[in-house]
């Protein structure tokens, strides 16, 4: 009998100290919380070249890593500071929102639904993507147009892809057959084989995965683009100074390449007479940093362990065959949309 | 501390003199801790989500789900609910679950009695079988059946065609549909004929039961099957066309149009399921029919019985007793493991509503919630109609 009183006993303790410690204290900001740590808890892709991938010896590379690791380079010194989590479409969200990642930098794109209902917030956009078709080249199919009732399409779960194919085919009149897998491994396979007729997800994945097609040059990617897809990195809604390191280490990643700052010349740079650039070098007598709640040289470390935008997209992007052509991820200077407010 | 020791031995006493409270008291006791558990955790769970500006709530199930699927029982397109994918998905995974479910179970007992067989071959060859299946991870197997089998089949211009109107493809094998007419007269017909059958074979056990005397039940109940139906035919102008599927090829895509499409997902995933499933309701099957005793069938014998008759009539109908309990938990793996399909797109419940329809809405802990108390249901239905069909079978004393 006394073995039960102290079980209740102890029982009792258990419940109201769980109970004590729920309220989980004061809210401490993201910030601080990740120079303690010593590193930035980033969410990437289980594998998308370009974006994001790992090598065979573990280390990550693409354009979604180098917004983790400009983030690392300003708030802790250090580029390489970042710890990586793979997550599925489906897992992303969900890993934001409890707290397992601090930064979602996953080729996700930003829309309504997600960045005022699902309590997170988009920072800004790192890749202007659109939705395409890649069909087999011996049908002749040149155009979305082309499609007929029957058709079957292949994609995979978890993405707006699915929204848009089904406005899509509405819009044209066309039945059509989604066949929907997991993950996009799935997608290639079932594709590959001939269980699709076509094959749709955001134009820039259709280049990255046809390079993991049998014979990539019996495949064509359709010229049209059926959506806006602006890919771009995700935080907590709410952590207003985490929010805004993000958002203007992705800014200034973008504005050197505008003033002409990479990580070759810019030490050498830091003599240049033009303000903008003198921000850009963290010289004498500038202080945006402050503002942002780190020391001067934020931006500097930026582009000088990380490159600017320019130097990343041609790393990750156009030297590896994926996308050679800027398109829209061009700055608006040169006849693309890439438009950063100014870094002052 | 002796001041709280005399309270405790104060509380012993009392405890002992009132051996209900006794018995109680714990009981009670644990179920509040419990209840308080759970209700801090989502009242928790539901101010956090709250300051975090996530909104929940069920209403989202009403909200247009403005995605398609491949393959539905019912009527479904992007322009209806998320409350109705749900639905689909449901549907989906109770009918790969019910043909798991009887494929498994006729293989299950055709192997399990085939093991036993006095014939060498026959039971190497079912033990092959039940080894090597039931060895293998049915992720592994459910991607062996899909990827690697009807792969082998050939592109929708060179469809397999068997009996000249099944085509198989890569796409999917196609059948023709029927087309009923006053199809409603002839499914009540069915089922009047069903009630004559039974009502039938009550008498004539009754009779046998009171005179001895032996009606002809089978050939009766056969008879009562083709002339009932057919005589609804004819009365009610029941008809019955077929649509075959033709191939179409425009612009350089070949496809079947009209029929009825059976998806390869769905024919992977049922063969992965009833074969995978197969092998332990085998083992069942060999158990129960070891386990009744040698006595039963040399009684058997000795009056003469057959040996198939002494398998129909005395071993399965006591190696059953044996056989459903443990089989029962092979139907209800069968239908949770059915959510594996999510890797090879047949639309479950897992692929569209707690796949798409999740990441859609992001509402991860209603849809999960849902998802998990739709699992239970199923299997608690399976188990309380398992349960219901063994008392029926179990020895009844006289």
């Amino acid at each position: 009998m006394k073995n039960l009183v102290k079980a209740i006993g102890s029982l009792s303790i258990l419940a109201f100290v769980l109970t004590a410690c729920g309220d989980g204290g004061k809210k401490t900001s993201t910030l601080d919380t990740t120079k303690k740590q010593g590193f930035v808890k980033c969410g990437v892709s289980q594998g998308l070249p370009g974006f994001s991938n790992a090598d065979a010896s573990g280390k990550w590379t693409g354009i979604d890593v180098d917004v983790c690791r400009a983030v690392a380079a300003a708030v802790l010194g250090d580029a390489s500071k970042v710890k990586y989590t793979p997550l599925s479409a489906k897992e992303r969200f969900t890993a934001l929102q409890a707290g397992e990642i601090d930064v979602l930098s996953r080729n996700t794109t930003w829309t309504l639904e997600r960045d005022a209902g699902i309590g997170l917030t988009f920072v800004g956009v790192n890749f202007y993507d659109g939705q395409g078709f890649m069909v087999r080249k011996a049908t002749g199919i040149s155009s979305v147009n082309n499609f007929q009732n029957g058709v079957k399409v292949c994609t995979n779960t978890g993405t707006t892809t699915e929204l848009n194919m089904a406005d899509f085919f509405k819009s044209k009149g066309v039945q059509y057959e989604p066949v929907v897998f997991e993950k996009a491994d799935e997608v290639v396979q079932a594709y590959d084989a001939g269980r699709c007729d076509t094959y749709t997800t955001d134009k820039s994945g259709l280049a990255a995965q046809r390079t993991k097609m049998k014979n990539p040059d019996e495949h064509v990617v359709l010229p049209e683009t059926i959506s806006k897809e602006p890919l771009g990195p995700v935080v907590r809604q709410g952590d207003a100074k985490w929010e805004d390191v993000v958002k203007w280490s992705l800014f200034v990643w973008i504005e050197a390449e505008e003033y002409g700052v990479n990580s070759k010349n810019i030490d050498s740079m830091k003599d240049s007479k033009n303000p903008a650039i003198q921000r850009i070098v963290g010289a004498e007598g500038t202080k945006n940093g402050a503002a942002l709640g780190l020391d001067n040289q934020w931006s500097y470390r930026i582009i000088k362990q990380v490159g600017n935008y320019g130097e990343s997209y041609k790393r990750n992007i156009a030297d590896t065959g994926i996308l050679p052509d800027r398109g829209p991820n061009n700055l608006w200077t040169k006849g693309g949309i890439l438009y950063v407010p100014p870094v002052r | 501390m002796s001041f709280i020791q005399a309270k405790f031995e104060k509380i012993d006493q009392y405890l002992s003199d009132h051996p209900r409270v006794k018995f109680i008291l714990p009981q009670a006791l644990l179920i509040i801790f419990l209840v308080s558990i759970i209700g801090y955790f989502s009242f928790n769970a539901s101010s956090n989500l709250a300051a975090r500006g996530i909104d929940t709530g069920f209403s989202f199930l009403k909200n247009k789900a403005s995605f398609d699927i491949q393959f539905s029982m019912i009527e479904f397109d992007s322009s209806m609910s998320y409350g109705r994918a749900y639905l689909v998905g449901l549907l989906n995974t109770i009918l790969v679950s019910a043909i798991g479910i009887i494929f498994a179970t006729i293989l299950g007992f055709f192997f399990g009695i085939l093991r036993l067989s006095s014939n060498p071959l026959a039971s190497g060859l079912a033990t092959c079988y039940i080894e090597l299946l039931r060895n293998i991870s049915l992720l592994l197997q459910i991607f062996f059946w899909y990827f690697t089998v009807l792969r082998l089949l050939p592109t929708a211009e060179n469809s397999l065609v068997l009996f000249d109107f099944v085509y198989a493809n890569i796409k999917g094998i196609y059948i023709p549909r029927f087309i009923w007419t006053n199809l409603s007269y002839f499914i009540y017909g069915l089922i009047f004929t069903f009630i004559c059958i039974y009502a039938f074979n009550k008498y004539a056990n009754n009779l046998r039961e009171k005179t001895g005397k032996q009606l002809p039940k089978f050939s009766v109940s056969i008879g009562l099957l083709i002339i009932i139906p057919a005589l609804v035919i004819m009365i009610f102008g029941v008809g019955l066309e077929f649509s075959y599927p033709k191939l179409e090829i425009k612009m350089g895509i070949a496809n079947y149009i009209g029929g009825v499409s059976i998806i390869p997902e769905l024919i992977a995933l049922a063969f992965a399921l009833s074969l995978y499933t197969s092998t332990f309701i085998a083992e069942n099957v060999r158990a129960g029919i070891l386990g009744i005793d040698k006595g039963q069938k040399e009684a058997a014998a000795s009056i003469g019985l057959t040996n198939t008759q002494i398998l129909r009539l005395i071993v399965i109908p006591q190696a059953l007793r044996i056989i459903i309990p443990p089989t029962t938990n092979q139907y209800l793996n069968l239908t949770k493991n059915s959510s594996l399909a999510a890797a090879i797109a047949y639309p479950d419940i897992v692929l569209v509503f707690a796949g798409t329809a999740l990441m859609q809405t992001g509402r991860a802990i209603e849809i999960v919630t849902i998802t998990m108390l739709t699992y239970l249901s199923l299997s608690i239905s399976i188990s309380i109609f398992m349960n219901w069909y063994n008392k029926k079978v179990a020895l009844t004393e006289r």
